[in-house]
C-alpha cells in the first residue's frame, strides 16, 4: 500500500465515522422537532436528550478531523476545494454553528423556544444536504480551471439531477440511520413506546434510502462514465451492502435483536461508502486532481501517520470510557443519574 | 465589480472570526485550570464553597466552549476557504500541529462530556477531579499546537525553497521554530491570567453591588492570587518576546516602537501620535528601555525600520496595539499585586467599593489586552502571510463572493455573542448562589 492510499483510507474512515455519528445526531434533532410538532414529544424527548447530551461535541470533531486531515495529506485540495467551496462550505459552517451553539444554550442554559426547536430540526436536514454537495462536485463537470483560478458553475450544479439525488440520499440516510440507532437505544432503555415509534420511522425510511442510492448509480452512468465503470469492479461490495440492508430491515420487521440491526446497518453503509470511494480512486476531483499529484511530501505523510496512530492510542480508550459511561451504560440509558449534571 | 478586493475582504473576515474566536478560546484554555484549582482547594480544605464554585463555573464554561467550538470550526475551514494558496504551500510543512490540535481538542471534548455528567456519580470528588485533568491538558495542548502554526507563519523554517517548490521538509523543525517558545508561553500565560481576571470580575461584581457573601470573597481571593501569579509570568514572558522579536522579526518590533533609525541606547516610546511627516509627538520616552527590552543592555543597538524595504514594513499603527497591550498588562499586574498585599497587610483601601469596581473592570480589560496583542502580532506580520516566502495578497482566494460571506458571518457572530451573553446572564440570575447553597444545605451537602 502506498502512503497516498493509506492517507486517503484513514480520511475516508473519518468521513465514514462522521456520516454515522453525524446522521444519528442530525436525525435525532429532526425527530425531536417533528415529535414536538406532532405532539409526540413525551414519547421521544427523553430518549433523544439522554443520548445526545454527552456526545454532541464529539460528533463535530469527526468532521474537523476530516478536513484538517485532507489538507494535511493532500495540500492541493486546499487550493482546489478551498477556492470553489467558499459559499457552500460557509453555509454549512453557519448552519453547524447555529445548531451546535443553540443545542448547548438549550441543554445547559435552559433556553426554551419553539423556533429554536424548529431551527434545530431543520438544520439537521440542511447540514447533510449542504455537505453532500462536496461529493457531487468531486464527480467533476461543475468546476472550471481558468487563468484566474478555479471556479464553480452554480447553475450547472443546481440543474444537475445527480446533485439532487445525492442530496436526497443524504437526507433519507440521516433519517434512516438515526431511526435505526435510536430504536436500538430505546430498546436498551426498555422504553417500549419510543421503540415502537422509532421502529416505524426506521422502516418508513429504509425504502427511500435504497431507491435514492440506486438513482445515484443510474445517473452516474451518464454523468461520470469512468466512475460508473469502476463501480462495477467492486460490485461485490455493493451486493454485501445490500444483504446487510436486508438483514437490518428483516430484524426490524421481526422486532428482534435491534443491536444487530444497527450493526448490519453500519456494515451496509461501510461497504457502500468504501465501494464508492474505491471506485472514485484515484481522483480527488475529476479530472483535475488525483491523490498522487495532490499528495504531500513523504516526511510529512509519515509524520501525520505516526501522529494519527499515537492519537488513536489516546482516543480509543477515552471514547471507550465515554461509551461505557453513557451510550452503552444500561443504568444511564434507563435514566438513572439524571441529576448527575453539575 | 468596482472596488471589490477579495484580499482585503478575506483579511477582514479572517480577522473578524479570530476576534470572536479568541474571546471564547482564551476562556476555553484558561477556565478548566481555574475550575481544577477551585475543586482541588475545595477537596483539600473540605470546603463545599469551592466545590460549588467549580460546579457553577463549569456550567458557564460549557456555554463558552460551545461558541468556541463552532467559531473554531469556522476558522479551521476558513483557512482553506479564504487562503487556499497559502494552505496549499504551508500545508506541506505545518499540517502536523494542525492535525495534532484536532486530537488534543477531541481528547478535551470527550472528557469534558464525561466530567460534566458525572458530578455525583463517583461519590468521591477526587475521582471526579481526575477527569478534569485531561480537559485542562487538552485545552492547553490545543492552544500550544495552534500557536505553533501561527509561530511558523512568523518564523518559517523546516524546509528549503527551490525553484518554487518546497524540498527537504522537516515537520518537527517547522513546529519548533524560533517564534514558538515565547509565543506559546505568552499565549498560555495570558490565557490563564485573563481567565482568572474574568472570574475575579464576576466575584468582584457581586461584592461591588454590596453582596458580602463569603462565597464571593473566597472566589475573588482565589482568583486574584492566581491572576497575580500569571500576570507576573505574562510580563516576564512578554519581555522575552521583545528579545525574540529583536532577533528574528526586528521589523515588527521597530514598527511597534516607531523606531526608525538603527541606534544604540534606544528609548522605549509609549503612547504619543505620529504626525504626517513621520514625527513622533506627545510620547513618553523611557530612556534605554527599548535597548534593554531588545537585548538586555542599555547600550545595545536596535535595528530601525528604515533598514527594511518599504514594501516589507508593517503598518505603523500597530504601535497603538502595543501601547494598549502593555499598559493593560502592567496595570493589571499592579492591581493584582495591590490586592494581594492588601490582603496580607489588611489594608483598608483594597476592600473599598471603588477598588472592587476596579477589579470588575479587570476581566474585560484583560480581554481587550488579548485582542490588542493578537492585532499586534497579526498586523505586525504584514505584508507577509508566511514571512519571507509569501505575501498576504498572494495567499488569498480570488472568489467573487467574499463580501456576501463577510455579511453572513457578521450576522452569525453577532447572534452568537449576544445569545451566549444572554444565556449566561440568565442562567446565573435564575439560580443565584444563595439559593443553590440553601438547597444543597437542605440536602445535607453543605453547612448553610
Amino acid at each position: 500500500m502506498t502512503l497516498e492510499v493509506i492517507g486517503i483510507s484513514v480520511l475516508w474512515l473519518f468521513l465514514f465515522g462522521y456520516i454515522i455519528v453525524g446522521s444519528i445526531d442530525f436525525g435525532a434533532g429532526f425527530f425531536s422537532a417533528y415529535s414536538h410538532w406532532a405532539n409526540k414529544q413525551h414519547i421521544l424527548h427523553h430518549i433523544i436528550q439522554r443520548y445526545l447530551s454527552p456526545v454532541w461535541e464529539v460528533t463535530n470533531v469527526f468532521l474537523v478531523f476530516f478536513f484538517v486531515g485532507i489538507v494535511g495529506f493532500f495540500p492541493k485540495t486546499a487550493y482546489y476545494y478551498g477556492s470553489i467551496l467558499l459559499v457552500p462550505a460557509s453555509i454549512s459552517i453557519i448552519l453547524l454553528a447555529i445548531r451546535g451553539s443553540y443545542y448547548a444554550f438549550h441543554t445547559y442554559g435552559g433556553t426554551e423556544r419553539n423556533w429554536y426547536l424548529i431551527a434545530y430540526g431543520l438544520t439537521g436536514l440542511f447540514i447533510p444536504a449542504s455537505l453532500s454537495i462536496v461529493l457531487t462536485i468531486s464527480e467533476g463537470g461543475f468546476v472550471e480551471v481558468g487563468a484566474s483560478g478555479v471556479t464553480l458553475d452554480y447553475g450547472k450544479l443546481f440543474a444537475s439531477p445527480l446533485s439532487w439525488s445525492i442530496v436526497l440520499l443524504s437526507v433519507t440516510s440521516v433519517l434512516y440511520i438515526s431511526a435505526v440507532f435510536l430504536t436500538y437505544y430505546a430498546d436498551e432503555a426498555k422504553d417500549e413506546r419510543a421503540r415502537a415509534l422509532l421502529r416505524r420511522y426506521a422502516l418508513l425510511w429504509s425504502g427511500p434510502t435504497m431507491l435514492s442510492a440506486l438513482l445515484i448509480i443510474y445517473q452516474l452512468r451518464y454523468h461520470n462514465p469512468e466512475h460508473y465503470a469502476n463501480l462495477w469492479n467492486v460490485a461485490w461490495m455493493l451486493v454485501i451492502s445490500f444483504l446487510c440492508f436486508v438483514i437490518t430491515v428483516w430484524l426490524l420487521w421481526r422486532q428482534r435483536r435491534f443491536g444487530w440491526a444497527f450493526i448490519a446497518l453500519v456494515f451496509q453503509y461501510a461497504f457502500a461508502f468504501y465501494a464508492y470511494g474505491i471506485s472514485h480512486y484515484p481522483y480527488l476531483l475529476y479530472p483535475y486532481l488525483t491523490i498522487y499529484d495532490g499528495f504531500t511530501n513523504e516526511t510529512m505523510a509519515k509524520a501525520l501517520i505516526v501522529a494519527f496512530i499515537a492519537g488513536l492510542l489516546l482516543l480509543i480508550p477515552s471514547l471507550y470510557l465515554l461509551m461505557r459511561l453513557f451510550v452503552f451504560n444500561k443504568a444511564y440509558v434507563k435514566g438513572k443519574w439524571e441529576g448527575g449534571k453539575g | 465589480m468596482n472596488g471589490y478586493d477579495p484580499v482585503l475582504l478575506s483579511r477582514i473576515l479572517t480577522g473578524l472570526t479570530l476576534t470572536v474566536h479568541i474571546i471564547y478560546a482564551t476562556i476555553g484554555v484558561g477556565v478548566p485550570l481555574m475550575i481544577a484549582i477551585a475543586q482541588w482547594v475545595g477537596i483539600r480544605k473540605n470546603d463545599m464553597h469551592y466545590i460549588l464554585l467549580a460546579r457553577r463555573w463549569t456550567r458557564g464554561f460549557v456555554i463558552t466552549v460551545a461558541v468556541g467550538v463552532v467559531t473554531g470550526t469556522a476558522i479551521g475551514l476558513q483557512l482553506s476557504l479564504l487562503w487556499p494558496n497559502f494552505m496549499q504551500l504551508a500545508g506541506q510543512v505545518i499540517s502536523l500541529p494542525l492535525f495534532m490540535e484536532t486530537f488534543a481538542f477531541f481528547f478535551e471534548a470527550i472528557f469534558l462530556g464525561i466530567y460534566l455528567y458525572t458530578w455525583d456519580r463517583f461519590g468521591n470528588q477526587k475521582k471526579h477531579l481526575l477527569l478534569l485533568i485531561p480537559v485542562a491538558i487538552g485545552a492547553s495542548a490545543s492552544a500550544m499546537f495552534i500557536t505553533m502554526v501561527n509561530a511558523f507563519m512568523n518564523t518559517p523554517q523546516g524546509f528549503e525553497f527551490k525553484n518554487g517548490e518546497l524540498v527537504n521538509i522537516d515537520p518537527i523543525a517547522a513546529m519548533f521554530n524560533p517564534a514558538m517558545p515565547t509565543k506559546v508561553a505568552h499565549v498560555l500565560a495570558t490565557a490563564y491570567m485573563t481567565s482568572a481576571f474574568v472570574l475575579a470580575s464576576i466575584a468582584a461584581w457581586h461584592l461591588w453591588k454590596g453582596n458580602r457573601h463569603i462565597y464571593h470573597r473566597k472566589a475573588l481571593h482565589l482568583m486574584m492570587k492566581t491572576a497575580f501569579i500569571f500576570s507576573v509570568a505574562s510580563v516576564l514572558i512578554g519581555d522575552l518576546s521583545g528579545k525574540f522579536l529583536a532577533e528574528y522579526q526586528p521589523e515588527k518590533l521597530a514598527a511597534a516602537e516607531w523606531h526608525f533609525e538603527t541606534s544604540s541606547h534606544a528609548p522605549l516610546v509609549l503612547f504619543g501620535m505620529l504626525t504626517e511627516d513621520g514625527e513622533v509627538k506627545y510620547a513618553i520616552k523611557i530612556p534605554y528601555a527599548l535597548s534593554i527590552l531588545a537585548h538586555n543592555h542599555p547600550g545595545a543597538v536596535v535595528t530601525g525600520l528604515n533598514e527594511f524595504p518599504e514594501d516589507e514594513r508593517p503598518p505603523l499603527y500597530i504601535h497603538y496595539f502595543f501601547d494598549v497591550m502593555v499598559t493593560i498588562g502592567v496595570f493589571l499586574t499592579v492591581v493584582a499585586a495591590a490586592y494581594w498585599l492588601g490582603s496580607i497587610f489588611r489594608w483598608k483601601w483594597t476592600a473599598k467599593k471603588w477598588f472592587f469596581g476596579l477589579l470588575v473592570a479587570g476581566g474585560p480589560l484583560a480581554m481587550v489586552a488579548i485582542q490588542a496583542g493578537w492585532y499586534l502580532a497579526e498586523i505586525g506580520r504584514q505584508p507577509w502571510i508566511l514571512r519571507g516566502y509569501m505575501k498576504t495578497a498572494e495567499g488569498a482566494t480570488s472568489s467573487a463572493h467574499v463580501d456576501t460571506m463577510l455579511v453572513l458571518f457578521c450576522l452569525l457572530y453577532m447572534v452568537l455573542v449576544i445569545a451566549s451573553a444572554i444565556v449566561l446572564i440568565r442562567m446565573f440570575r435564575r439560580n443565584p448562589v444563595e439559593r443553590e447553597l440553601a438547597e444543597r444545605a437542605n440536602n445535607g451537602e453543605v453547612a448553610p
